[in-house]
């Protein structure tokens, strides 16, 4: 992996809410290829790191690098940006007006101006890629969560992107729904796209992670292999977290 | 039907509602205690003018809606009236929207200067009542700037009613869960673009209601405009009165036009909603 182009550094970075120091002194590189899960107990400053990711947060200071753009608020190339960053959300955000298909073209056709045509053979070739290309005319919530999930990963997949973050992607699906999901993020990792995921499936991390991360309190506590990680966790802290979250 | 007269696991039959509940449910006791109020009410107004000596004369009426003369066949003042009211609405309507549009997006900014403008237009036009209105586009800006008393009367009516719109507009788009700005976002999307494609259209669900409430009170408002003599339906109404002296029956006659007009409207946009509603 270390020969691999840096894809997102981050450098010393803190953030505030009000006075409420949000994360504290992060020190993180995701290289290209590489595939990160974070996890860690719930306020520990996951969805806020990724979110700053693509600029749907602003740190306050250090310093975040992504594919070679310095990201700062008001910074002029953050919507280049946000086109090569996917988000993938909890609540899966599809947009309830229109269709699956216009879902994933609205995106390359507005922002990318990329013809009509061409826009519909991507949508549907991604669809194809998430295994639901019989929904394409359905509204989203005329689709089970796992399925609206799945359109928001080929929405951002549309964008031709380089980096896929993914806020919890499992969290707010019925249990039957989850390996559907999951099934197409492994899928996605096999291609070789970088990936940031935050999520509490182990059983996708043991898989899928290059490099596993937790975080408690805003602090990144422990970054390592997932060999290791979950053998042999150098932190007490995370040895517990993980305790209790693989009991059941 | 059948299962709902049966009480659940024993099969026993529900006891019946009281006797006076199932007297004033049913549709033909309604219907016949709202012909009854109706009624007393008709004839309360008609005796009073009975006993004032009021003489009425309907039959002079319909020569206001249309006319067959020599010439053929003609529109009376009552629709010339309503159709000019119709136009004088809809201008004033589409400037209200654009001028509520405006306001609301500065209220939304989040720039301080934006904001305060918004609010101090909004308190400013919310506190004035709308013949002061009326009277400073005409008496006032009219003469400084220019302009004759139809301009006064669609700016007084538009911004009165902007007021009110961009209020509905600020709902409108504050009810669009602020998911869907971050997916927008993410997928690099312009503020511009988020409203226009994702934002606008899915607010329109949530306006649509109230701003056909607003349409209703902006077509009976420009009523108003009577007082400087914009013709439209209700001035009509008062000529044809100086004319005639047939108070009673000509201002009947306006009440229902106005009365149908904005209940086509309410019902029209009601079989919206549901169409609408349908697709999502």
């Amino acid at each position: 992996m270390t020969q691999l182009n840096p894809m997102i550094e981050v450098t010393n970075l803190d953030k505030f809410y009000g006075t409420f120091h949000a994360l504290k002194n992060i020190d993180l590189t995701v290289r290209q290829g590489e595939k990160v899960v974070i996890c860690g107990p719930s306020g520990s400053g996951k969805s806020t790191l990724i979110r700053c990711f693509n600029g749907l947060e602003w740190h306050n200071s250090g310093r975040l690098v992504i594919d070679g753009i310095e990201v700062y608020e008001g910074a002029k190339e953050i919507r280049e940006l946000r086109q090569e960053v996917g988000m993938v959300f909890q609540q899966f955000n599809l947009f309830p007006h229109l269709t699956v298909l216009e879902n994933l073209m609205i995106g390359p056709m507005k922002v990318r101006k990329i013809s009509k045509a061409q826009a519909e053979e991507t949508a549907r070739n991604y669809l194809d890629r998430v295994h639901i290309p019989e929904q394409a005319d359905k509204y989203p919530a005329q689709l089970s969560g796992g399925q609206q999930q799945r359109v928001a990963i080929a929405r951002s997949l549309c964008m031709e992107t380089r980096i896929m973050l993914f806020d919890e992607p499992t969290s707010a699906l019925d249990p039957e729904m989850i390996n559907e999901v999951l099934d197409v993020m492994v899928e996605l990792a096999d291609t070789g796209m970088t990936m940031v995921v935050v999520t509490h499936e182990m059983g996708f991390a043991r898989k899928v992670a290059d490099t596993m991360v937790f975080m408690e309190a805003g602090q990144i506590v422990e970054i390592s292999p997932p060999e290791q990680f979950f053998t042999n966790p150098s932190s007490e802290r995370c040895r517990l977290f993980l305790n209790q979250i693989l009991e059941h | 039907m059948t299962d709902l007269g049966i009480s659940r696991g024993t099969g026993q039959p529900l006891p019946k509602p009281p006797y006076y509940k199932r007297f004033f449910g049913s549709s033909l006791v309604s219907v016949v205690i709202y012909a009854v109020i109706v009624g007393l009410i008709a004839y309360g107004s008609y005796s009073g003018a009975q006993g004032m000596g009021y003489n009425w004369q309907w039959y002079r009426v319909p020569q206001f809606l249309y006319r067959n003369t020599e010439i053929g066949f003609e529109w009376g003042e009552i629709p010339i009236g309503l159709v000019a009211t119709i136009n004088l609405s809809v201008i004033s309507f589409l400037l209200a929207t654009a001028i509520g549009l405006l306001v609301a997006l500065l209220r939304l900014s989040g720039l301080v200067v934006g904001t305060s403008v918004a609010v101090a237009f909004l308190e400013l036009i919310r506190n004035i009542p709308l013949l002061v209105l009326l009277y400073l586009f005409y008496y006032v800006l009219g003469p400084i700037f220019g302009f004759n008393r139809y301009t006064a009367s669609i700016l007084t009516l538009a911004v009165f009613h902007s007021a009110l719109i961009s209020e509905i507009l600020r709902a409108g788009i504050n009810a669009v869960p602020t998911g869907q700005w971050e997916a927008a976002k993410s997928i690099g999307m312009t503020p511009y673009q988020t409203y226009k494609y994702i934002v606008l259209p899915q607010s329109v669900r949530f306006m649509l209601p109230p701003m056909t409430g607003e349409v209703v009170h902006l077509i009976k408002s420009s009523a108003i405009v009577s007082v400087i003599a914009v013709a439209e339906l209700t001035t009509f109404g008062r000529n044809i009165i100086s004319d005639t002296y047939m108070s009673f029956e000509i201002w009947f006659t306006i009440a229902l036009v106005y009365l149908v007009v904005t209940l086509i409207l309410s019902i029209g946009v009601s079989y919206l909603e549901k169409k609408y509603a349908v697709d999502q």
